[in-house]
C-alpha cells in the first residue's frame, strides 16, 4: 500500500509510503492531530485523498468509495455507537456484517440456520449476547457494543482490519477484555490488522509491527526482533522529537 | 361518520407510510410530499381525461412520485444539498410541472370511471372502504416483505447508522435515493386516490399534507406500539384513520372547511406533545414510588424490582440515543 505525496491546505499525509505485508499485525502510534486516524480514513475511504494511489491486492481503490473498499476492509471505530446500528437487533447486525457484497439482495434475511450460527459466534464472548440476539442493540453497554463491532468487523473474513483506538472509550477492564478477544480474534483468522492505539503498553504487547507517525510522516517502521526491543520510555521519548 | 373518516382514512394511508417511510426508517423530515401529492393527482386524472383507463392512470401517477422523490434524493446525497432543502426546491419545481401536466389549476372528471366504479354497485362509503382495504392491504403486504428481505434491512440500516452502513458494504446514497422514490411514489399514489375520491384535482391540494402526514405517523405510533414491522406500518394505517375521524369531528363542531389546515397544525402539536408529557409524567410517578420505598425503610431486593424509570425523550427524536 503506498501513499506518495497528497497536497493539502494542511498538508496532513505527506509522502507517506507503506507497504502492507500480508498477516501484518501493525500498531499505529504518534501524537494527536498527527495523522494517525486521516491514515486509517483514508484507506478506509471516509476521506479522499488528493494525489497518491492506494493498491488493494494489486488493484488501485484510491477513487473507490467506502462499500466497495469494505468488500476487502472492516473497520472498527472509536465510537461503540458508529460501529453498530441501535435501532437493529443483534441478530440483523449481524446479518449486514455478515457478508458485504448483495447488499440489496431481494433474498429473505432472517434463516433459521443462521441464528445458531450466531449464538455459536457470540458464545465465546462470554457477554451473555447469544441469549440476546432479539435485542436492539441501542439497549447493550458500551463494552458489548464493542465487542460486538469486533466481532461483526471480522464476520466477514476481511484482507484488512482497521481498528481507530477502539478501546479508547471502554473502562480499563473492558477496555483489556476487548484487547485480548482481538487479539485472539486476530490471530485465529490470520487477519491483517492496522490498530491505532494511544496506549503504550497494547502498541507494544500486541502484534508483530509497530509503525510512528509524526507531523504526516511515519517515522518510526519497526518489526519482528526490533519491535520486541522497544520499551514504552523509549517510545514516549520519541514523541519529542 | 365514523364509516366516512374510514374510507378516506384508507386513501389517505399511502401517504402516511410514504411519510413514514423518510421520517422514521430514514430519519429525513421530507417536504417533497406536498408537491409529490399534487403531481399523482394531476398526473392521474389528466391521463384519465385523455382516455387511460383508471388503472393505468393511477400507476403512472405512482411512478409521477416515484419520479419527484428520486430527484430530491439526488439533490439530497449527489449534490449534498441538506435535505430539508432539498425537498423544498423539488416541492416547488413540482408546483410549475403540474400546473403544465394539468394545464390549469382545476380540473375536474367528466364521466371517466375512477377505480371505485370497478367495484359492484354498493354505496359509495363501502366502494371507498373496500378500495382503500384492497390498495392499503397491498402496500403493506409488499413493504412488510421489502423489509424481510437484504434490501429492506439495508435499507433500515442506513437510515439508522450512516458510517456503519457504508463501512459494512451498503451503498447509503442508493440506499437513500431509493426510500425516497418509494416514499413519494406512495404519497402520489395516495394523492391519485384522492384525486379520483374527491372528482377532481387542484393545484392547492398538496398544501399542508406533510403536516397531515406527520400527524398521522405520530397519532398511529401513540395508538399502536410495537418494533415488529407489520405493527408498525399497520400503525400508519390507523393513525391515517383516526387523523380523519378527528377531522371530521372538528368538522362536525362547526369549524369551516378553511380552518382545516390550522386545526392540523394544532393537532400536530398537541400529538407530538402527548408522549413527552406521558413519559414525564410516568418519569415523575416511578419516582414518587421508588423514593417512598426508599424512605420506608425498604430494603435492596425491593428497591431493586422497580423498574427504573424511563427518561423523557422527544417524540421528534424517535427512541434514538
Amino acid at each position: 500500500m503506498f501513499f506518495p505525496g497528497t497536497e493539502n491546505e494542511r498538508h496532513i499525509l505527506k509522502n507517506v509510503s507503506l507497504k502492507v505485508y500480508d498477516g501484518d499485525f501493525i500498531s499505529v502510534i504518534g501524537n494527536n492531530g498527527a495523522g494517525k486516524s486521516t491514515l486509517l480514513n483514508t484507506i478506509a475511504g471516509t476521506l479522499s485523498a488528493d494525489a497518491g494511489s492506494i493498491n488493494l491486492e494489486n488493484k488501485n481503490v484510491i477513487k473507490k468509495s467506502v462499500s466497495y473498499r469494505s468488500r476487502w476492509m472492516s473497520r472498527v471505530f472509536q465510537d461503540p455507537k458508529m460501529g453498530t446500528a441501535g435501532e437493529l437487533s443483534v441478530a440483523e447486525n449481524l446479518v449486514l456484517a455478515e457478508s458485504h457484497v448483495n447488499t440489496i439482495s431481494l433474498k429473505w434475511y432472517n434463516k433459521k440456520g443462521q441464528w445458531e450460527k450466531f449464538q455459536e459466534l457470540l458464545k465465546p464472548l462470554d457477554m451473555g449476547l447469544e441469549n440476546r440476539l432479539k435485542t436492539q442493540v441501542k439497549y447493550l453497554s458500551g463494552g458489548q457494543r464493542q465487542a460486538l463491532s469486533l466481532l461483526m468487523a471480522t464476520l466477514s473474513k476481511p484482507k484488512l482490519l482497521l481498528l481507530d483506538e477502539h478501546t479508547a472509550a471502554l473502562d480499563p477492564k473492558t477496555s483489556r477484555d476487548v484487547m485480548d478477544l482481538t487479539d485472539e480474534i486476530v490471530n485465529r483468522e490470520k487477519l491483517t490488522t492496522m490498530m491505532i492505539t494511544h496506549k503504550m503498553s497494547d502498541a507494544l504487547k500486541y502484534g508483530n509491527r509497530l509503525i510512528m507517525v509524526q507531523d504526516g510522516q511515519i517515522t518510526l517502521d519497526v518489526s519482528g526482533e526490533d519491535k520486541m526491543k522497544l520499551d514504552s520510555e523509549e517510545l514516549v521519548g520519541m514523541f519529542d522529537n | 361518520m365514523i364509516i366516512s373518516s374510514l374510507g378516506q382514512g384508507l386513501l389517505w394511508a399511502p401517504l402516511v407510510i410514504g411519510v413514514f417511510i423518510t421520517f422514521r426508517i430514514l430519519d429525513i423530515p421530507d417536504l417533497t410530499t406536498e408537491g409529490s401529492f399534487p403531481f399523482g393527482a394531476a398526473m392521474t386524472i389528466s391521463l384519465m381525461i385523455n382516455g387511460q383507463s383508471a388503472f393505468i392512470a393511477t400507476l403512472m401517477g405512482f411512478v409521477a412520485g416515484c419520479l419527484g422523490g428520486f430527484v430530491t434524493g439526488v439533490l439530497d446525497t449527489k449534490l449534498h444539498i441538506p435535505s430539508l432543502l432539498a425537498g423544498i426546491l423539488t416541492m416547488t419545481g413540482l408546483y410549475s410541472v403540474n400546473m403544465h401536466v394539468m394545464g390549469k389549476s382545476n380540473v375536474p372528471l367528466l364521466t371517466q370511471k375512477v377505480l371505485t366504479d370497478y367495484l359492484p354497485a354498493w354505496a359509495t362509503t363501502t366502494q371507498t372502504i373496500v378500495l382503500g382495504i384492497i390498495i392499503t392491504g397491498i402496500v403493506i403486504l409488499a413493504l412488510y416483505l421489502m423489509f424481510k428481505t437484504r434490501l429492506g434491512l439495508s435499507l433500515m440500516a442506513t437510515g439508522n447508522n450512516k458510517n456503519m452502513s457504508a463501512a459494512n458494504g451498503i451503498n447509503t446514497d442508493g440506499m437513500i435515493i431509493f426510500g425516497y422514490t418509494i416514499s413519494n411514489g406512495l404519497i402520489a399514489l395516495s394523492g391519485s386516490l384522492i384525486a379520483q375520491s374527491n372528482g377532481y384535482a387542484d393545484i392547492g391540494m398538496g398544501i399542508g399534507t406533510i403536516v397531515i402526514g406527520l400527524a398521522s405517523v405520530l397519532v398511529g405510533e401513540i395508538f399502536l406500539r410495537g418494533r415488529n414491522i407489520l405493527v408498525r406500518l399497520s400503525a400508519m394505517v390507523v393513525g391515517a384513520i383516526l387523523y380523519r375521524f378527528l377531522l371530521t369531528v372538528a368538522m362536525g363542531l362547526g369549524f369551516p372547511p378553511d380552518d382545516l389546515k390550522i386545526l392540523s397544525a394544532i393537532i400536530l402539536v398537541i400529538v407530538i406533545c402527548v408522549p413527552i408529557l406521558r413519559n414525564k409524567l410516568k418519569t415523575r410517578k416511578q419516582l414518587k414510588i421508588y423514593l417512598s420505598q426508599l424512605t420506608e425503610g425498604e430494603q435492596d431486593e425491593q428497591v431493586r424490582s422497580i423498574k427504573r424509570p424511563k427518561f423523557t425523550k422527544g417524540v421528534l427524536s424517535g427512541d434514538r440515543e
